[in-house]
């Protein structure tokens, strides 16, 4: 235990904490606390999140019968696009890092706050501001590029609203840059006496990892966004070949960043998964500095696999060869994650709380996303499956199976911290098996209707493929539920959820050492100091004899 | 129910050698899966709270099984990635004898013209068991031309040629689709591949729609738009063109390069991009002068010269 005191139990809950020390609006709005502004994030991103849902929805119901029926080609190109946007700028590469790296990672780091809480706000009005840009992007008419802004067709030859979109995603960009800048300097600077590097929680590492991508990363996609509006706007040739421009040099560009971007879409739910796993197995991770550098590993390594995306643009076979082998590389840290996150259970004394559900959700689906991408990541496979429903299935497993199975882990495990109170753990139960069971039958599907051979981003479809499209829909109306109920019973955790405790699962973790929800500054009295590693959790009767 | 496919049908002689690396690539991720999943739910019941085992841990080799399990996945992941790469070797290298066909994409249709000058539109007529390379361009933006039944898919780029093979191996009608997003009627650029027996292809070529064979077609051309001007003749202004493809010439820079179809295409459509050494540059761009097909049929003259060169010399040595 570190030395840090404990509240007394009897002030379960604190009569101040950072949500109720002011409650004007404009204490909201321009406060600089990192809990506070956690909070404006997951409520933007949660709204975000329904947006994007809803035009998820609309693909889905229009991919019901293989004929156009309920969306014509235009208005159903701009739901997957807009789907896609919204949902990657907007709620995944923020959503973990954002919310929840924002409240915790000052706390597990024993730090009153970010090193630069300005700044901190600063992200977010970025970040509204981008989504300001959206919408208007969306009420304007919509954008019909695809999330990946192909050119020459983003460039030359859509007639929507793309200049509008492409500087919402710059702008978010630069939210995500600061946010990156903001956790490095924290992390470097404001560790709590003790808390050397490798006493780090791995959710620090993770984040840690993913700020490196959005440092170096981010600015690469800046800058090819400002190209493809140079050239819309100034017709100036840059990709498009008809004006002198190389059309497959913005691919290059884009996945430089974008393949990265996955990874920042992935390591802040890892993160999640080690916290979790080990409070409720209580043990000890197994292989901590495996864990940890293998997040390092895939920021670096995954900044050489781009050309991945392009086995069949025309990319020269020996460019193929090199970037297949390095996907082939790429994947082995995240097998060794999932190893050691199974060997953590070996002998531990584990409990099924909700967070629990969702950890395993998160290694059943990451496990399955991973290993399609070897599929993708061998050429011969990959001839077949790129632009395929494969591809699509195979982003959804990590991205949503993985990702966003992480998001919800996390939230529910954090929960009773950032507002002091419970939700009805039976309901949370069986969210996550909906959530779980909903995921698989929708996309599950989607591999064999890609080795079929339907291509995504298909808004007419041949009659042998309605089958598995149908049994598609029908999981994601599964799934929606599953998504639905934990909004509800977290509204009503807030207002009559039983009062939580500063440490309710007994867990590790400066976080837990303060009062729930913390106070303005983190830690009522001095400064934390740690004493020991992370997750120094023991089972009575059964010390460690190494 | 029962009429759901699982697996597209294997109509090329490529897509049973995709297919096993597919297979294997299956077999060995449902093995980890099962495994994770297995030692996974073992683990949380067995060590479940409550119940009475063992939970003293004694002294873990823990390195021992980290290197373990980051090995072996490497080895395996590298065997496969060199088996794949020899695969992917064969579909990327058309065979020399290849039958070629010229495919134009264009939003959103699928322009086809046989060797003999026959067009067709959204359909492909191909003999079975012959090797068949497709020379795609496209008109606007990126398409990617796809036929699941033979596992091959190449993106189709503007101003820029890329080439596909296949060898059928299974008579009868197969879906063509566009499989790169390229706007409104994306899911409607979609078409047929009609395998036929050789005779029968034979047949179908001479029926009805027989064009100029492209030879012939791209000689009338090539005096129309005045290239003999320049490149034939008794005092010519510019290079012979004949013999000139497959080689190699010096251009101003020193450099030098091959000519091949994207080469030729510049040169007609940007030809001071890339200047022979030795000759002034004279030559007027043809840029939004010639159809994409004319383009093609343009090149493919100047291919047709140096074949008969090449018989020639081969006949005399
Ligand atoms: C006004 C004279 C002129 C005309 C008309 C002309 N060319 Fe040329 N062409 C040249 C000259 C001079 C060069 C060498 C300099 C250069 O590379 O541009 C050349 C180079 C070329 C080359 C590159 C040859 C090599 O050896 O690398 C090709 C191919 C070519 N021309 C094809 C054509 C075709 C096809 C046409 C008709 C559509 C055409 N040219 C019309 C003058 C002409
Ligand atoms: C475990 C190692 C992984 C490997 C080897 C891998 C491999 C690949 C490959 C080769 C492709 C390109 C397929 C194609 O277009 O033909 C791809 C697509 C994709 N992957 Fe992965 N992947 C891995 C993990 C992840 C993770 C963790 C994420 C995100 C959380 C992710 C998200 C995506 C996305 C979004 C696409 C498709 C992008 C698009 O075309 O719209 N992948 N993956
Ligand atoms: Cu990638
Ligand atoms: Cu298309």
């Amino acid at each position: 235990m570190s030395t840090v005191a404990i509240a007394p139990e009897s002030a379960l809950m604190p009569k101040r904490h950072y949500a109720n020390v002011r409650h004007s609006v404009a204490s909201w709005l321009l406060t600089t606390d990192h809990k506070r502004i956690a909070i404006l994030y997951l409520v933007s991103i949660t709204l975000f999140f329904a947006v994007g849902g809803f035009f998820a929805m609309m693909v889905r119901l229009e991919l019901l019968t293989p004929k156009g029926d309920l969306l014509d080609g235009d208005t159903y190109n701009k739901m997957f696009t807009l789907h896609g946007i919204i949902m990657i700028f907007f709620f995944l590469i923020p959503s973990i890092p954002a919310v929840l790296g924002n409240f915790l990672i000052p706390l597990m780091v024993g730090a009153k706050d970010l090193a630069f809480p300005k700044i901190n706000l600063f992200s977010w009005y970025l970040y509204i501001i981008a989504g300001v840009v959206a919408v208007t992007a969306l009420v304007k008419g919509g954008v019909d590029t695809g999330w990946t802004f192909y050119t020459p067709y983003s460039s030359t030859y859509a007639k929507t609203e793309v200049f509008l979109a492409v500087s919402a995603a710059f702008v978010a960009g630069f939210s995500s840059i600061l946010t990156g800048l903001n956790f490095i300097v924290t992390i470097h600077k404001m560790r709590a006496p003790g808390l050397t590097w490798f006493r780090l929680p791995l959710f620090v590492w993770a984040h840690y990892a993913t700020s490196l991508i959005q440092i170096l990363g981010t600015p690469i996609i800046a800058i090819t966004l400002v190209l493809v509006a140079v050239e819309r706007i100034w017709g100036k040739g840059i990709f498009d070949p008809s004006l002198g421009g190389d059309p497959v040099l913005f691919q290059h560009m884009f996945w430089f960043y974008s393949h990265p971007a996955v990874y920042i879409m992935i390591l802040p739910g890892m993160g999640v998964i080690s916290e979790v796993i080990t409070c409720f197995s209580r043990k000890r991770i197994f292989g901590y500095e495996f864990i940890a550098f293998s997040s390092l590993a895939i920021a670096i390594v995954g900044f050489l696999v781009w050309g991945h995306h392009m086995f069949v643009s025309t990319q020269s076979t020996y460019a193929g060869m090199v970037f297949s082998f390095l996907s082939f590389l790429v994947a082995v840290p995240s097998a060794i994650k999932v190893f050691n996150w199974t060997a953590t259970l070996y002998k531990g004394e584990i409990t099924f709380e909700a967070p629990m559900l969702y950890a395993f959700g998160f290694i059943g689906l990451f496990t399955i996303g991973g290993l399609t991408g070897l599929f993708l990541a061998a050429m011969a496979t990959d001839i077949h499956f790129h632009d395929t429903y494969f591809v699509v299935a195979h982003f959804h497993y990590v991205m949503v199976g993985g990702m966003v199975m992480g998001f919800l882990c996390g939230i529910h495990y954090w929960w009773p911290k950032m507002t002091g109170r419970m939700y009805p753990p039976l309901l949370a139960s069986i969210a996550a098996a909906l959530v779980f069971v909903g995921f698989n039958c929708t996309f599950f599907p989607q591999f064999v209707l890609g080795y079929l051979g339907m291509p995504r981003r298909y808004h007419e479809y041949a009659q042998e493929f309605q089958v598995l499209n149908v049994m598609s829909t029908a999981g994601a109306s599964i799934l929606g539920l599953g998504y639905f109920i934990p909004g509800v019973y977290f509204i009503w955790s807030l207002f009559w959820g039983p009062v939580a405790g500063p440490n309710p699962w007994h867990a590790k973790g400066l976080e837990w050492q303060t009062t729930s929800p913390p106070p303005t500054f983190n830690f009522e009295e001095d400064r934390p100091i740690v004493v020991e590693e992370a997750y120094a959790y023991s089972i009575e009767g059964a010390e460690s004899v190494s | 129910m029962s009429n759901v496919p699982l697996a597209p049908e294997q109509a090329s002689t490529i897509a049973p050698k995709i297919d096993l690396v597919l297979y294997v690539l299956t077999g060995l991720s449902a093995f980890f899966l099962f495994a994770v999943c297995a030692i996974l739910v073992f683990l949380a019941i067995r060590y479940r709270k409550g119940t009475k085992v063992n939970r003293v841990i004694e002294n873990p080799d823990a390195k021992a099984l980290e290197l373990t399990w980051t090995i072996i996945p490497t080895i395996m992941g590298i065997a496969v990635f060199v088996w794949t790469a020899l695969v992917y070797f064969e579909y990327s290298r058309p065979p020399e004898n290849a039958m070629e066909i010229l495919v134009t994409g264009k939003q959103w249709m699928w322009k086809i013209q046989h060797p003999n000058g026959k067009r067709e539109i959204n359909q492909l007529h191909v003999p079975l068991g012959v090797p068949v390379k497709l020379t795609m361009t496209s008109e606007d933006v990126i398409h990617s031309f796809f036929v699941p039944v033979f596992r091959v898919k190449r993106d189709v780029l503007p101003n820029r040629y890329s080439d596909l093979w296949f060898e059928a191996t299974k008579t009868g009608t197969f879906h063509l689709f566009c499989a790169e997003y390229c706007g409104t009627d994306h899911s409607r650029m979609v078409g047929q591949v009609v395998v036929m027996e050789p005779e029968e292809y034979e047949l179908w070529l001479s029926g009805a729609n027989v064009g100029v064979p492209a030879a012939s077609a791209g000689e009338k051309l090539f005096t129309k738009l005045g290239c003999v001007t320049c490149h034939e003749g008794t005092s010519p202004r510019g290079p012979a063109l004949k013999g000139v493809f497959g080689k190699e010439v010096q251009l101003q820079t020193g450099e030098m390069i091959v000519v091949d179809e994207d080469y030729i295409r510049e040169s007609i459509l940007n030809p001071q991009a890339k200047l022979v050494a030795g000759y002034p540059p004279l030559m007027p761009t043809f840029q939004n002068q010639i159809r994409e097909q004319d383009l093609f049929t343009l090149i493919n003259y100047i291919k047709s010269m140096s074949d008969e060169q090449n018989a020639k010399s081969g006949t005399t040595s």
